[in-house]
């Protein structure tokens, strides 16, 4: 009969991979992946944050968010110094080189969907003491550009090309949304001068939402590269009518 | 390997089954099984498929984590989180910031952590996350479905909402009618006298809103306690009846009493109200100038039905589920017409519930509707 109720990978030592101590190269990647996640899910969370913080302009979660931004930033570095060690000592080759590679570039992108975020943050205080609500079409906005963000790690996390691609078809509903409240905000802009402080700000707000649907498609872009191989055609670009030039960040 | 071995030396064992009849066949199969099961090679992956068997008997996805790795995920877990889960970091299947901080350390023991998190597969989707320490420094995490909890929360949410949107009314008809009573020269005393009629109107409908109100939360309130007197609903029926004489306009509220005694335990003036909101509904919904039928019945040793029956245009199908609901009306203009609050329905429900009763609502479009309530009988003292 069984000697224990309890499976025997409670009592092995160690994780299921070699027998030495130090890990694999698998193992090593594994973990990079996880770390890039890790980020990801401090990104989603202060993209929710940040909107939560600005519909109810609560100060202190706005500050929290801010706070919190560093961490994303902190791991951004673990990243590159870890690729850059998995390079230097593994000299990896093929699809395991263009999952370094990925990782590294969605690193920065993710990077970057924080700094969105934060910048976000940064604007409740101001928004709230102009008394101007922020608009009904915002908080719809930055729930798809969060969607494509969550959709996008989910993609990365499976190393789903499919959808990846599905991320990418989704950057269009986010620009013409922008494109809605841009024209929206200039309405009330003209209509009475008092607005124009707080409608710069929400439209900078619009602006960071549009940048991260934006970073979400270049995520999935290098997800689907990663996983295929190849690239992704260049996708349809949602017609700028804000006429503002596309001063790329 | 291990689950193919077994499999042949099973099939070994049933050809044996078929050959060789009865209790011989089975002491066989029990020792060819005995056989099999501990071989010491295949006794780690055995074991290891027995806890994975165990994960996969629960429904809640569960996953067992240790050196942030996973190394067991269930059906369920691999079905919301993925298949590609198991054997990976952590992170790529939780990657909430929380959970990814809990995951992370790596002491053993202590107590479980509960987190509470969204944004696991569909985004918005609230989780509860408990990750519990196992022997051996591997986790337990455990995720747990809030959507219902969450979706309750609304519920009481939105009734606040409904409940000030239904005082809102009448109250903006009277703010609008003493504004235009105070501007005395474009009224005319008639139709001042017609404004005053519609504004008494409307203050009753806040009045009866606010009384079903108050009534809605003692009888909630007093959920959980047994009502002990013990009540013969003949009686109260025809007193509620009598009441009512005012305002069923001469139509016949015949009562049919049945045969045996209709005692239960109860609360006279839940009761009451009960019967009352029943008798007012069949008098408002059913046919002007048709009957409405009154009739108690054994249901059993245990139990007294009460039907209420009109004969009316009766209720869709469709509406029937929520009925009961606060402030949901089948058709709002009629209900308002009447003077219906929206809670009469939601009210018998709860004493009902409050009574161990039951509720049933049975109608026939074009034809009437039959509410029954179930009541246990009073046990004799």
């Amino acid at each position: 009969m069984k000697t224990s109720f309890w499976p025997q990978w409670l009592k092995r030592n160690g994780s299921g991979g070699g027998e030495d101590d130090s890990p694999g190269l698998d193992e090593e990647l594994d973990t990079l992946r996880g770390t890039i996640c890790e980020m990801g899910g401090l990104a989603e969370v202060a993209i929710r944050d940040a909107m939560e913080a600005l519909v109810r302009r609560d100060h202190v979660a706005a500050a929290e968010v801010v706070r919190r931004d560093r961490k994303i930033d902190a791991l951004e570095v673990e990243i590159e110094r870890r690729v850059v060690e998995i390079i230097g000592r593994r000299a990896p080759t093929e699809t395991d080189l263009r999952d370094v590679v990925a990782a590294l570039k969605i690193a920065g992108v993710v990077e970057r969907i924080g700094d969105y975020a934060k910048n976000i943050a940064k604007r409740v205080a101001i928004v709230e003491d102009s008394g101007m609500r922020p608009m009904s079409l915002l908080p719809e906005m930055a729930r798809i550009a969060a969607e494509m963000v969550h959709d996008a790690l989910d993609a990365f996390a499976a190393r789903d090309p499919k959808k990846a691609v599905a991320v990418t078809e989704r950057d269009v509903a986010v620009d013409d949304f922008y494109n809605s409240i841009f024209r929206s905000l200039l309405t009330h802009m003209m209509e009475n001068p008092h607005n124009i402080t707080p409608a710069t700000h929400l439209l900078f707000v619009a602006r960071s939402l549009e940048r991260i649907g934006d970073h979400a498609t270049n995520v999935a872009e290098m997800v689907y590269f990663a996983a295929t191989g190849a690239y992704l055609a260049d996708r349809h670009k949602g017609a700028d009518t804000t006429s503002i030039g596309s001063a790329n960040d | 390997m291990a689950g193919g071995a077994v499999s042949n030396l099973l099939i070994a064992g049933l050809a044996a089954l078929a050959l060789i009849a009865g209790a011989a066949a089975l002491l066989l199969w029990r020792r060819l099984r005995e056989a099999t099961a501990l071989p010491a090679a295949s006794d780690e992956a055995a074991e290891d498929e027995d806890g994975a068997n165990l994960l996969a008997a629960f429904t809640d996805p569960l996953l067992v984590v240790r050196d942030r790795r996973v190394l067991i995920a269930n059906r369920a877990a691999r079905d919301l989180l993925g298949a590609h889960i198991e054997g990976s970091d952590v992170r790529l299947a939780i990657r909430h910031p929380a959970a990814a901080e809990h995951l992370a350390r790596d002491e053993e023991g202590g107590a479980p952590v509960h987190i509470e998190l969204v944004g696991l597969g569909e985004l918005g989707r609230p989780w509860e996350l408990v990750i519990a320490p196992l022997p051996g420094g591997s986790r337990l995490v455990r995720l747990i479905d809030q959507s219902q909890a969450r979706a309750a929360e609304q519920m009481r949410v939105d009734f606040v909402a409904n409940a000030s949107h239904e005082l809102r009314t009448p109250l903006a008809t009277l703010i609008g009618f003493i504004e235009t009573l105070q501007d005395e020269a474009a009224v005319d005393p008639a139709t001042r006298q017609r404004f005053v009629g519609i504004m008494a109107g409307e203050a009753v409908r806040m009045r009866d809103l606010l009384d079903d109100l108050m009534s809605l939360s003692r009888i909630e309130a007093d959920r959980f306690a047994a009502p002990r007197d013990t009540i013969d609903l003949r009686p109260l029926i025809e007193e509620v009846r009598d009441a009512l004489k005012p305002f069923a306009e001469g139509r016949l509220i015949r009562i049919e009493r049945g045969t045996g005694e209709a005692l239960v335990a109860g609360d006279r003036s839940q009761l009451a109200q009960m019967l009352n909101n029943l008798i007012v509904n069949a008098l408002k919904y059913g046919r002007p100038g048709s009957q409405i039928r009154v009739r108690l019945r054994d249901a059993g040793p245990d139990l007294v039905s009460l039907s209420v029956i009109d004969r009316g245009d009766g209720i869709a199908a469709a509406h029937i589920p929520r009925l009961t609901e606060r402030f949901y009306r089948v058709d709002p203009g009629r209900s308002r017409q009447v003077g219906g609050t929206g809670l009469g329905l939601a009210i018998v429900k709860h004493i009902v519930l409050r009574h161990r009763g039951r509720l049933d609502i049975k109608s026939k479009p074009g034809v009437g509707t039959m509410v029954e309530v179930t009541l246990p009988r009073a046990i004799p003292a």
